[in-house]
C-alpha cells in the first residue's frame, strides 16, 4: 500500500484535545469533525488538508484521550497518512480501525520539512522524500490484517 | 520468572507471552461511559453485531455528561439507556453513581484482571493490580461482542516507593515526579509496576491517582503490585477478600526507579504539558481565577479530607469547585463534615461528574483565565478556552491556592 502527498508538519506531543476538542465529541459525523480538526492550533487546517496531505510529527502523536473522533477527523479532513517519531497507543489503534495509515520514523522532524512531497510504503515503512529513502516502521502482522479488512469490526466479522 | 504484566497477560492469552509478543487476550471487564458509549453502540449497530459476550462483565457509568448540560447530551444518555434495557445489562450506573474509573475500583476491579474501557483513564484500575487500559470506540465494541482484544505485550518497568510520604504529599506528587523525571513519551510501549515498601503508608486513594496518570506517562498500564492495602481496600469496599497475583521474585524489568516519599515536596505541572513539572514553591504567587478539586484523578475521600483541613475556617479568595469522583465519596465527604467545611469556605460542591476536567460543564475555563486543577491534563484548551492556562496539582496545593487566590505551597499556610 503506497500513499503520497505534500507534508504538513507538527511538533512533539500533539494531543487529542488539539486534534479534536472535547466540545465536538457529541457527534461522530466525519464531515462535521473534519471542520474542527486541529482547531485550537490551526482553525484553517481543514482547508489546507483538503487537497490530501501527509502529517509529519514528533513524539507521542495523539497522546491523551481515547476519543476515536481524533482519527476520524484527521482522515475526513484529508490526511492520507501520518508519519511520527512515535504514536500514543490508543490513537495508533484508532487510526488502524479507521483506515488511516500510520508509520513510525525516528527523527522524522529532522528528515522531513513542511511542504516536502513524500511517498510512504505503509507496510514496509519505507519513506521516499527529496530523492532519499528512509526506513521507518510500517504496519505489520495483526494490525495490518485489521487495516486491510477496514477496521476491527470487519475483522471480527470475517473470523 | 514473570513480571505482573507477563503473568496477567499470559493467563489472558492462554499461553506464555513475553514483551514484544502480539497476543489475543480474554478480557475480564469491558467498560464505557456516556460520551464514548454512544459511539461504541453506533459502531455495533453499523456492523449489525449487537451482542454482548457476557452481560455480567460489561460496566457502564454516566459521568462526562452527568447531569446532561444540553439536549444532545440528554439524547446520548437516552440512547445508551435504551441499549442497556434492550440487552438487559445489570451493571449500568446512571448519573447518580460516579465516574467510571472510580466506579470500577470501588465495585468491580480485582488484582490480576484485564480491564479495557472506552476512556484513556482506564489505567486507574491498575491501582488494585489489574492490567487496565483505555481503547477507542471500535476496539471496545469488538471487546463487548467477543470478550477478547489484542495487544502487544509491553516492556515492564519497575517503580519502588520507599518510606512514608512527607506532609501534604499524595499520589499526585508521585505521578508528577515520575512525569517530570522521565517526560511524557518515555514509557511508550512499557507497563509500569509499582511496589510499595510500606503498603499502608501509600493508600488506595493515592495509588488510584498514580495509576490514573499512567496514561499521561503514555504507559500501556500502570499497576500497583497487590499487597495488604489492596486486600484491605477491596474487603472494606465490597466485603470479600480478592485473590492476589504478584510478580515472581527475580523477574526481569527493563529498568527500575526508586522514589523516596519522605523527601518529596509538593509539585505542579505548568501549562501546557503534563511533564512541565516544577515545585509548588517555584510557581508560587501566580494569580489564579479558579480552582478545581475533583475528577477521577483526585476526587476521593483523602483528597477531600486534605482540602477540608486546609480550608477549615478560611474563605476562598478565588472561585473553587469541588466534585467528589463518586456518589459514595460524596456521601462520605458529607458524613465526615468535609462538604460542610468546603461550602462554608465558599466552594461550590456537587457530585460525581467529570465536568470541568475536559471543559465540559460545571466550570469551563474562559479566555485568559488561570486554573489550578487536581485533574490529569493541562493540554492547551483542555478545560475550555485555548487562551486559558491550567496548572495541575494535588489537593493540598489546590486548596491552599483557593485560600490565597495565588499558587501556594500548603506548608506556607501553617
Amino acid at each position: 500500500m503506497i500513499v503520497e502527498g505534500p507534508v504538513m508538519k507538527f511538533g512533539d506531543k500533539i494531543d487529542t484535545d488539539i486534534i479534536i476538542p472535547a466540545r465536538h465529541l457529541k457527534y461522530t459525523d466525519p464531515q462535521y469533525l473534519a471542520q474542527h480538526a486541529m482547531e485550537p492550533i490551526d482553525p484553517e487546517f481543514y482547508k489546507k488538508a483538503s487537497k490530501g496531505v501527509i502529517i509529519v510529527a514528533g513524539k507521542v502523536f495523539g497522546m491523551g484521550s481515547s476519543r476515536e473522533q481524533a482519527a476520524i477527523a484527521l482522515k475526513a479532513a484529508g490526511v492520507k497518512a501520518i508519519i511520527a517519531e512515535s504514536f500514543a497507543r490508543i490513537f495508533y489503534r484508532n487510526c488502524i480501525n479507521n483506515g488511516l495509515p500510520v508509520v513510525v520514523l525516528p527523527n522524522a522532524k529532522e528528515l522531513i520539512k513542511e511542504g516536502d512531497y513524500v511517498k510512504v510504503n505503509v507496510e514496509t515503512g519505507e519513506i521516499e522524500v527529496n530523492g532519499k529513502v528512509y526506513k521507518g516502521k510500517g504496519i505489520t502482522g495483526m494490525a495490518l490484517e485489521i487495516l486491510k479488512k477496514g477496521g476491527i469490526m470487519n475483522y471480527i466479522k470475517s473470523l | 520468572m514473570q513480571t505482573l504484566t507477563e503473568k496477567i497477560l499470559s493467563r489472558a492469552a492462554g499461553r506464555t507471552v513475553s514483551p514484544g509478543d502480539v497476543a489475543e487476550i480474554k478480557v475480564d471487564i469491558v467498560g464505557f461511559h456516556d460520551l464514548t458509549g454512544y459511539h461504541v453502540i453506533e459502531v455495533m449497530e453499523k456492523a449489525g453485531l449487537e451482542k454482548v459476550f457476557d452481560k455480567s462483565k460489561v460496566v457502564i457509568a454516566f459521568d462526562h455528561l452527568a447531569p446532561p448540560p444540553d439536549q444532545r447530551s440528554a439524547e446520548i444518555q437516552g440512547y445508551i439507556r435504551k441499549f442497556v434495557r434492550k440487552m438487559g445489562l445489570p451493571n449500568f450506573h446512571d448519573i447518580n453513581f460516579g465516574i467510571l474509573h472510580e466506579v470500577l475500583i470501588e465495585n468491580y476491579a480485582n488484582p490480576g484482571q484485564v480491564i479495557v474501557a472506552a476512556d484513556s483513564h482506564t489505567t486507574t484500575s491498575g491501582a488494585v493490580g489489574a492490567f487496565a487500559q483505555g481503547m477507542g470506540a471500535s476496539d471496545i465494541a469488538a471487546a463487548v461482542i467477543t470478550g477478547r482484544t489484542w495487544l502487544m505485550v509491553p516492556e515492564p518497568f519497575k517503580v519502588v516507593l520507599k518510606g512514608e510520604p512527607a506532609k501534604w504529599i499524595n499520589g499526585k506528587d508521585v505521578a508528577l515526579k515520575i512525569l517530570g523525571e522521565f517526560k511524557a513519551d518515555y514509557f511508550n510501549g512499557m507497563s509500569i509496576e509499582v511496589e510499595v515498601e510500606k503498603p499502608r503508608a501509600f493508600p488506595m486513594d493515592y495509588r488510584a491517582t498514580v495509576s490514573n496518570m499512567g496514561i499521561e506517562m503514555n504507559a500501556d498500564a500502570l499497576m500497583f503490585v497487590p499487597d495488604e492495602e489492596t486486600v484491605n481496600y477491596i474487603k472494606t469496599m465490597r466485603g470479600y477478600e480478592p485473590p492476589v497475583v504478584k510478580p515472581d521474585q527475580g523477574a526481569k524489568y527493563v529498568d527500575a526507579y526508586t522514589i523516596e516519599l519522605d523527601k518529596m515536596e509538593p509539585l505542579v505541572a505548568a501549562p501546557h504539558s503534563v511533564d512541565n513539572v516544577r515545585t509548588a514553591r517555584e510557581a508560587e504567587g501566580i494569580e489564579v481565577d479558579q480552582v478545581y478539586i475533583g475528577s477521577c484523578t483526585n476526587g476521593r475521600i483523602s483528597d477531600f479530607e486534605v482540602a477540608a483541613k486546609i480550608l477549615k475556617g478560611r474563605t476562598v479568595k478565588t472561585r473553587c469547585i469541588a466534585i467528589p469522583a463518586s456518589y459514595k465519596m460524596f456521601k462520605q465527604a458529607m458524613e465526615l463534615g468535609y462538604v460542610e467545611t468546603l461550602v462554608n469556605a465558599g466552594c461550590i460542591v456537587t457530585y460525581g461528574t467529570c465536568g470541568p476536567c475536559l471543559g465540559g460543564h460545571f466550570g469551563v475555563a474562559g479566555p485568559g483565565e488561570t486554573i489550578v486543577s487536581t485533574s490529569s491534563r493541562n493540554f492547551k484548551g483542555r478545560m475550555g478556552s485555548v487562551d486559558s492556562k491550567v496548572y495541575l496539582a494535588g489537593p493540598a496545593v489546590a486548596a491552599a491556592t483557593a485560600a490565597t487566590g495565588k499558587i501556594t505551597d500548603p506548608r506556607d499556610l501553617e
